[in-house]
């Protein structure tokens, strides 16, 4: 009983084309508006255009396009300017600046929203909040086809967006990540940064036919921060949060017509349902995404703290046999000697007899010759960063054994070659107990 | 993780005694998966003017401030006067860097000190005068009483640093944490902090200092603790203020260590 | 002042308790035709219906976004000076699921779906939702409190939207006009209404007098707070909290996206008028309580005029008269001050280069001298980079106060009150630059201050300790040029080292 036996490819298959032109285009812008910090900044020039786009209904009697963006524009570059002047000049907190003008603008666009609506048909709410269902209905004539007049717009803002973020990459990263250097090096992060806000109202009045004034900052502001938390590369971010946005559009749409159904009701808002879709992406990225998901993040800290354990216990064992062949420790005294609680010692034994690094017999533990070799060169990583941390580092020898209990963990045969030639090369540690070898002479 | 190799005893097993204002037991912080001061651990004797010494970035400031809990850390203890830190918070008097709070905010220098009795007079209570005069008489204590009712942003970088000064010292402390308090002061600022820093060792209370400028350690504090990233070491300034200890704590090649610490924090990342 | 402060509140809503009481409960007056959008010049008498209070709906409009306008004016002080001006918007546009969810849950368990304080209830639940959001997001992720507000901000909003979509369609004939949260109908205010606002509003404020120099503390210094033991996280979300408060109750006025505005303008006009907080609150409660009451009252008056949209225009009109004209901020006042404080330096450069021309060719040694040896302008030209222009402006002004007397336009002395302010000056000069020679590593801080007043730039012991040099230095009771001491003092450190800390 879903929504998509009613599926029309004329006017669903347009309204998700709709969708992802608007989505990408303003994704592409978004990167910038996150990277500088700058992510309500969309959301105050997405307000504060209602002035000039009543202003534009007013003086052009029409809903026509072209009156419409250069009212946008003008109004976006109009926030950008008052802003910065207010905090200069009147030495106003940044966000509050921003809060007074688009706030301000908005109000005054409310007021001549309401008288412009009598000289044109317009309903203040769609303005607002867009009416992306009614996009197939509004057609021009292209080369023989019947191509919504959105769609249009769309795909020119978007080429425009595109052109824009691909030739000035360089210039964008620069100004966004060090605005100081970026204009010693020649040229005007100035006027990068007030065409970017242009082509964010330019873009905020493309998409406000589609997702509305208000959701358009979801647009922004969403897909580029789930990609941020997925790459640390700005070009992979860029393209990462072309496919999010992509992905929450067509979902947004879907999900408008069917999930209402389950209910018991009809479609509901396209718009709303995207910014939720954009939402659930961020949230799964996250959380789970590969490297600083905080799920993953999380789960990462617990298996480290388990296989410093897993090699805690094998260097104990060497350590043990080192002194009493004989010996064959038990569960609870590795435990009570390293202070492990019963259940990650447990798991880390099992996960050591299963590797073959030691075995079992009734109780008591063993190295195998694997698990010897793997304690031998932990223990002689150990070691030498304790000489290296005594002859360098100036510390005490009490000290250092904690010290080294850190660093054993981390070093991988490069490492201690270093140390080796580093230190004295002496085959014994600074409290006494020979260092052992390399390889094992065999 | 422990093992059998070396003694590691904890000196502070048994409660310390109460006349320890500070002692600390291998505290370790890291900021986001990297270690910024490591198994720190030193005890201060009371009644010394303490000064924390090491190059830019070796934790000096994490240090004082995961002491107080304004940070958390990795593990370690910390006890004020034999207690930990929560329980004895009213005894320590905290003076951080000038650069923690903006100087735009709309009070005045007696405002800002009578803060430092805000938890003193208790919940939604109200400021009274008798507070007021003990802001007042801390202000004249460290020499600026004449601009008590200026607002802060019109004060110099030394007025500033000495309103700081003076909203400790009006808790009666006994310990005092002070971040870089000498940093970018007048030489006037510079001579009066020290002759109260004097005066409160005089009067049996200990301060922990962390300064940066080497010339005047010997001077100032009779105690030091050498830091970068771990105390390299501690103890009177005759003794432990020697050049290779210095050049331990400045120079040294540690580059392994780093090396260490990065493979670390990539290791943590991959897996 | 806290008592004074009560007292205020309680004296500014008596009157108003009045008009309360005697109310019975009418309905709502309708607003005006939908399709009649014509602003039409009031007539006289619509002028004297508002202004003197006669209706009693308009009543109860004003009353009401008075008071709305003085709780955001003091919650939004605090918001602003802990720089979270903006969490406003994104907690207002949080509320909007809440707001659609329960009115879904009331009218699936029968009840009226458009009780104000259901709706209010879901407001704060998905406003407290969105708080956590947003503090999860920045506290967890790498990402900023900026990109933290805006996702909030929007996929909250964005599923309210959707939600109001299937509103829409539910059975019950009472979801028309759930959208009017969304941009206020402040007209169609009851006087339940007021009272709810009133009431919270009251609240908010009274708490936030409780915890005021609590709150205080937390907005300049939260480390410092934290060292004391204050449970700062738990200050902030009361803060917070009440933010959310304070909005929810002013959706129905001034509806979601214009309730920020309240919350921002107010407090930030009010910044310009005091260097003091407590000040700040209560100007920025006065200006939020007069943005409300003229906006609506102009509302009234030209019913074409949504009120909501109205009063955050007034409160613009405000802050802007506050950022020109306010005193001590405004930006005139500043601009004033940087203009005396120029023609002071430049009337103090005069003098000095008079003084020290005079001084050169030995003729201060006899007060004749000084005072009757003309200069020629020529001259001072060339110590300063003066055109000649400023330079007979800066005469002509220095005439006009007597300290030097003109003649032909092209030489002038000094006169005897001219000759003592200039002795004063270079004297200050030269403590200044003694000054900067001896301590040039941290003097650079203070170049930029008025050199003028030296004695409100170095601390009185360096004062006191300069001079001492100087006087020894000094032959005539005016000093050498501090260079020629510098000489004589490096050749005293070389024979006692360590004496003075050398730069």
């Amino acid at each position: 009983m879903s929504g998509l036996e009613q599926w029309n490819w004329f006017l669903d298959g347009w309204i998700i084309v709709a969708g992802i032109l608007c989505a990408i285009s303003t994704a592409l812008l978004g990167n910038f508006l996150v990277l500088r910090k700058m992510s309500m900044l969309g959301d105050a020039i997405t307000h504060a255009i209602l002035p000039g786009l009543a202003a534009a209904f007013m003086i052009s009697d029409s809903r026509s396009s072209l009156p419409m963006f250069v009212g946008a524009v003008i109004a976006g570059i109009l926030t950008a300017l008052f802003t910065e002047w207010i905090r200069s000049f009147g030495k106003v907190d940044e966000g509050a600046s921003m809060g007074v003008v688009f706030t301000s603008l908005f109000a005054l666009g409310l007021v001549m929203i309401v008288q412009a609506a009598d000289h044109v048909d317009l309903d203040p709410g769609c303005v607002l909040y867009g009416a992306i269902e009614l996009t197939p209905l509004d057609t021009i004539l292209i080369t023989g086809w019947e191509i919504p007049r959105v769609v249009v717009v769309l795909s020119v803002v978007l080429l425009i967006n595109l052109v824009f973020v691909i030739f000035f990459l360089k210039e964008l990263k620069l100004s966004s990540f060090d605005p100081a250097l970026a204009s010693t090096t020649g040229f005007n992060a100035t006027i990068i940064h007030y065409t970017l806000m242009t082509l964010v109202a330019i873009t905020a009045v493309a998409s406000f036919e589609t997702v509305g004034n208000i959701l358009v900052v979801a647009m922004f502001v969403v897909p580029p921060a789930a990609a941020y938390m997925l790459t640390d590369r700005l070009v992979s971010m860029i393209v990462l949060s072309a496919i999010l946005a992509t992905i929450a559009a067509v979902t947004g749409h879907l999900g408008a017509i069917t999930v209402p159904r389950w209910f018991g009701y009809h479609s509901t808002s396209t718009a709303g349902m995207m910014a939720v879709a954009a939402g659930l992406l961020f949230g799964l990225a996250a959380l789970f995404a590969p490297r600083h998901g905080i799920v993953i993040v999380f789960v990462r800290r617990q298996l480290l703290s388990w296989k410093i354990l897993a090699e805690d216990i094998i260097a104990l064992m060497y350590r043990i046999e080192e002194r009493d062949p004989l010996q064959k420790p038990d569960a609870a005294y590795l435990r009570d000697i390293l202070f492990s609680r019963p259940f990650p010692t447990t798991l880390t034994l099992r996960y050591l007899t299963k590797q073959g690094l030691i075995a079992e017999i009734n109780g008591n533990y063993e190295l195998t010759e694997t698990g010897r070799d793997r304690a031998r060169q932990l223990v002689r990583s150990h070691r030498l960063w304790e000489h290296y941390l005594v002859e360098h580092a100036g510390m005490s020898a009490e000290n250092i054994h904690k010290q080294a209990e850190q660093l054993e963990h981390f070093t991988d045969r490069q490492l201690r070659e270093k140390l080796n030639e580093d230190t004295i090369d002496t085959d014994q540690d600074p409290h006494g107990s020979p260092i052992p070898p390399e390889d094992e002479v065999r | 993780m422990n093992t059998s190799e070396s003694s590691t005893s904890d000196p502070q097993s048994e409660s310390s005694p109460v006349e320890t204002p500070l002692s600390v037991y291998d505290l370790t912080v890291a900021y986001q998966r990297k270690p910024v001061i490591w198994d720190v651990s030193f005890e201060i004797p009371p009644g010394k003017l303490v000064g924390i010494i090491g190059p830019n970035g070796a934790g000096k400031s994490t240090l004082i401030k995961a002491i107080m809990g304004l940070i958390p850390k990795a593990s370690g203890r910390v006890q004020i006067f034999g207690k930990p830190y929560q329980k004895n918070r009213h005894r320590v008097g905290y003076v951080p860097q000038r650069e923690s709070v903006d100087w735009d905010f709309p009070v005045d220098a007696l405002d800002v000190v009578t803060m430092g009795l805000y938890k003193e007079i208790g919940w939604c209570l109200p400021v009274r005068k008798k507070h007021r005069d003990r802001a007042m008489e801390a202000l004249e204590r460290v020499g600026i009483a004449d601009y008590a009712h200026r607002q802060i942003s019109q004060l110099s970088g030394g007025q500033q640093q000495r309103t700081f000064l003076a909203r400790a010292l009006v808790q009666n402390a006994d310990l005092y944490l002070m971040d870089e308090p000498f940093a970018a002061v007048d030489a006037a600022t510079e001579k009066a902090i020290v002759q109260i820093l004097q005066e409160m060792k005089q009067a049996g209370k200990t301060a922990l200092v962390i300064h940066h400028d080497l010339q005047t350690v010997p001077e100032y504090f009779d105690y030091v603790i050498l830091l970068n990233m771990r105390v390299i070491d501690h103890g009177l300034t005759e003794d432990v203020f020697t050049p290779e200890n210095l050049q331990k704590t400045y120079g040294g090649r540690l580059t392994l260590l780093e090396e260490a610490t990065e493979t670390m924090r990539r290791r943590e990342q991959s897996l | 002042m806290r008592a004074f402060a009560l007292v205020f509140l309680f004296a500014s809503l008596w009157p108003n308790c009045f008009v309360l009481g005697a109310i019975d409960r009418s309905e709502i007056q309708t607003q005006q035709s939908i399709t009649d959008r014509s602003i039409s010049i009031p007539e006289w008498k619509d002028w004297k219906r508002v202004f003197f209070l006669e209706d009693y709906n308009t009543r109860i409009v004003i009353l009401g976004t008075t008071l709305l306008g003085m709780s955001a004016g003091m919650i939004g002080s605090f918001a602003l000076l802990r720089k979270r001006a903006l969490m406003g918007d994104a907690l207002s546009h949080a509320t909007l699921p809440g707001i659609a969810i329960a009115f879904i849950i009331a009218t699936s368990f029968g009840l009226n779906g458009k009780s104000l304080p259901i709706l209010l209830a879901g407001a704060a639940v998905s406003g407290l939702l969105g708080i956590a959001a947003i503090l999860l997001i920045r506290n967890l992720t790498r990402l900023k409190e900026d990109a933290a507000l805006g996702i909030v901000l929007s996929v909250f909003f964005g599923a309210g939207i959707a939600l109001l979509g299937i509103v829409q369609q539910m059975r019950t004939g009472h979801a028309a006009g759930l959208e009017s949260f969304i941009y206020g109908k402040t007209a169609s205010m009851v006087a339940s209404d007021a009272w709810l606002i009133g009431s919270a509003g009251l609240t908010c404020m009274l708490i936030s007098i409780l915890l005021y120099k609590e709150l205080t503390l937390l907005c300049f210094d939260e480390g410092f707070a934290i060292s004391r033991g204050f449970p700062v996280v738990l200050l902030d979300m009361t803060l917070m909290g009440l933010v959310v408060v304070v909005t929810i109750i002013g959706l129905q006025a001034v509806g979601l996206i214009l309730m920020i505005s309240l919350l921002v303008i107010p407090p930030a006009a009010a910044r310009f008028w005091t260097e003091k907080i407590v000040n700040m609150t209560v100007v920025a409660i006065i200006l939020g309580a007069l943005s409300g009451m003229i906006g609506s009252a102009m509302s009234a008056i030209f019913p074409n005029l949504p009120s909501g949209a109205m009063i955050v225009l007034v409160a613009t009109a405000m802050f802007l008269f506050s950022m020109v004209f306010g005193i001590p901020r405004g930006i005139l006042i500043r601009k004033l001050r940087r203009h005396q404080l120029n023609l002071k330096v430049n009337r103090q450069h005069l003098l000095r280069g008079l003084y020290e021309f005079l001084e050169a060719r030995g003729l201060l040694n006899e007060k004749q001298t000084a005072e009757s040896t003309f200069v020629p302008i020529s001259t001072l030209l060339q110590m300063r980079s003066w055109s000649p222009a400023k330079l007979k402006k800066i005469v002509k002004r220095a005439q006009r106060e007597h300290l030097v007397v003109a003649l032909q336009e092209d030489q002038i002395r000094l006169t005897k009150a001219g000759l003592l302010e200039a002795t004063r000056i270079v004297h200050e000069h030269r403590l200044w630059e003694l000054y900067l020679i001896t301590y040039a590593d941290v003097a650079a801080s203070k170049v930029d201050q008025d050199a003028d007043a030296i004695e409100h730039v170095l601390e009185p012991e360096v004062i006191a300790e300069l001079e001492t040099l100087l006087v020894r230095q000094s032959t005539q009771g005016v000093l050498q040029s501090p260079h020629a001491i510098e000489i004589q003092q490096e050749n005293a450190n070389r024979s006692q080292p360590g004496s003075r800390r050398s730069t």
